[in-house]
């Protein structure tokens, strides 16, 4: 065998591993897509794998109609749009005074923040400061409590400090003072960096499932996640109403389940491009310096 | 520079670091108060300053406690099993994608690769219930329509533990490849092109020189993985496990929960929450110092 046959062999062997990866990775997408597509008789005898068998989309139909459904999803955009802005509010905030080297006890306060880093109160002692806060059953339990990702803040601060002292000094000889100069030469030079973290808080927030679980439990505040949670849960009691033939309804609750999966997953997998162009960059600041 | 010089020059700065330190005393310093209650007879009447002080008593009840250690093993077990499969898989990953040839192929595999690093742990789950259930799971399905038996993924634990490690690399594999392919950008390209000359073939390549220049990114991120041993998040083992395989599905974070928030056992929540921080904390300064260590001597 030739060195070329032979490269030959591995480049395609190479090329169908990646593809088996690829087709892995999206099989259990293509197989709840199927699924929330398909009748309801097809679900049960189990014939759909990864394509949608006896097209319809009476799933989607209930799920689009259940009022406690766009309800959720309607909370769940405000709080993460809510929790977003104030997230990079206070990490900006916080990052800039701290990539300036001549501030005054700046040591001590990258202590005071990197020691949370390692050490927490954990889940109870949390618990209980939001249960005295009178924050449970609130929107400001899911928003407050995770304002500012030391972990981000890091990312940002790096950032911050690679940005040219000059420029800043320059804005300073014209008059500019500091927060002038954070807005008018530092955040426009950091845009991508703030999208990035802008989509790691807005993806961390939208997928956020234990506060939620913790902190909420009136049904008119359930995210999304916490909605979607209820509804694979109980699926075992509706399966149970299906036997004895009462709760009989031409939505089977696979078909739900399935499309609220994709319901919940799709703003998701819309914003998803866009992520993608940042996120890499973003990884590769926060490992280079974390 | 005087004092109030410096102050008038820099007061605008600190006035912006008012808010997060503010939020960082409240909401992550204040729960650190609260750990006192692991040594307090703790109910919400008398609240943490005014509950009566124990000692060490709730320890001694959670070391007493068979089901601490269970959980304590189900952690260290689920930990140890994922770092023996989710750990090479990335590598793996990183390497069958940087040997592709055609760059736009190798994109669109990272892209789609990335996904599942952004879905929920409550959509994974959803989605491993239709895709690993006895009844009506894909795998299932397909197991019986083959003839065989239905293989109970979700109700057995020992198929369970399949099941959760699959999630696992399904859900990190790809997203593990960037730093991997982000230290292989580096490689000299020279070094293939002797390697062409010497007439060594693919394998040899990536064993002689793309994985020993992976040696520093491996071991790293090893040692960095070793520490969060007793580390183990809530939600994948929570919406994964059910009470059916709860003898090895019930970890430290989800006995936490179902201690303090389910049954109200605050103190006794605390202790154990409290024990693992301290432990995971050592483990987590231990494998810095060892990764600072080797990275300074330059073992590598």
């Amino acid at each position: 065998m030739s060195a070329r046959t032979a490269n030959r062999i591995f480049d395609v062997t190479n090329t169908v591993l990646v593809i088996l990866a690829v087709l892995l990775c999206l099989a259990p997408f293509l197989h709840i897509i199927a699924i929330s597509l398909s009748s309801s008789r097809a679900i049960m005898s189990g014939e759909v794998t990864l394509l949608p068998v006896e097209w319809t989309v009476e799933a989607y139909k209930s799920v689009f109609t259940d009022s406690a459904m766009i309800r959720s999803l309607g909370f769940t955009i405000l709080l993460t749009l809510m929790t977003t802005l104030l997230c990079m509010a206070m990490t900006v905030a916080a990052a800039y005074p701290l990539a300036k080297s001549q501030l005054k006890g700046r040591k001590l306060y990258m202590v005071i923040i990197l020691i949370t880093m390692f050490f927490s109160g954990g889940m109870i002692p949390e618990y209980i400061l939001i249960r005295d806060l009178d924050m449970l059953n609130t929107i400001w339990s899911l928003v407050l409590p995770g304002l500012i990702s030391p972990f981000y803040l890091i990312i940002l601060i790096s950032f911050f400090k690679g940005i040219p002292a000059g420029l800043e000094e320059a804005a300073e000889i014209d008059g500019s003072n500091h927060i002038g100069t954070l807005g008018r030469i530092v955040l426009p030079l950091s845009m991508p960096v703030l999208a990035t973290l802008s989509l790691f808080y807005a993806v961390g927030r939208w997928n956020g499932f234990q506060d939620t679980l913790m902190y909420i439990t009136k049904p008119e505040l359930y995210p999304l996640q916490l909605k979607l949670y209820q509804i694979i849960n109980n699926s075992q009691a509706t399966d149970l109403l299906r036997m004895e033939g009462t709760g009989m309804s031409e939505v089977l609750p696979e078909g739900l389940k399935a499309a609220s999966v994709i319901f919940a997953t799709l703003p998701i997998l819309i914003v998803y491009p866009w992520l993608q162009r940042f996120f890499v960059n973003g990884v590769m600041i926060g490992s280079v310096k974390g | 520079m005087r004092a109030s010089t410096y102050f008038i020059r820099y007061w605008q700065l600190y006035a912006l670091l008012v808010l997060p330190l503010i939020y960082f005393a409240i909401f992550k310093y204040g729960p650190m108060y609260g750990i006192q209650i692991a040594f307090k007879e703790f109910n919400f009447f008398q609240g943490i300053h005014g509950s009566e002080w124990i000692g060490f008593d709730a320890f001694r009840e959670v070391f007493q406690n068979q089901e601490f250690y269970k959980t304590l093993r189900n952690t260290l077990m689920l930990n140890f099993l994922d770092l023996l499969v989710s750990f090479p898989a990335p590598l793996f990953l990183a390497i069958m994608l940087y040997e592709l040839k055609s760059k736009a192929f190798r994109k669109v595999s990272q892209t789609i690769l990335y996904v599942p690093h952004f879905i929920s742990w409550v959509i994974i789950g959803g989605i491993v219930y239709q895709v690993f259930g006895t009844q009506s799971g894909m795998i299932n399905n397909m197991i019986t329509a083959l003839g065989f038996d239905a293989v109970p993924f979700l109700t057995e634990k020992t198929h369970w533990l399949f099941t959760y490690l699959a999630t696992g690399v399904w859900q990190s594999a790809g997203w593990g490849t960037i730093l991997y392919l982000a230290a292989l950008t580096g490689i000299n390209g020279e070094l293939f092109e002797a390697a062409d000359m010497d007439g060594a073939n693919r394998l040899q390549r990536i064993w002689y020189i793309t994985l020993p220049s992976l040696k520093t990114t491996i071991v790293t991120l090893l040692i960095i993985n070793l520490g969060h041993i007793m580390t183990i998040g809530f939600e994948r083992p929570y919406v994964i496990g059910n009470l059916a395989v709860r003898d090895y599905s019930d970890v430290l974070s989800t006995f936490v929960y179902r201690v303090g928030m389910e049954s109200g056992q605050y103190t006794l929540a605390t202790v154990v929450g409290l024990f693992q921080a301290v432990v995971g904390l050592i483990f987590v300064l231990g494998a810095n110092y060892a990764s600072k260590k080797l990275a300074d001597e330059s073992i590598l």
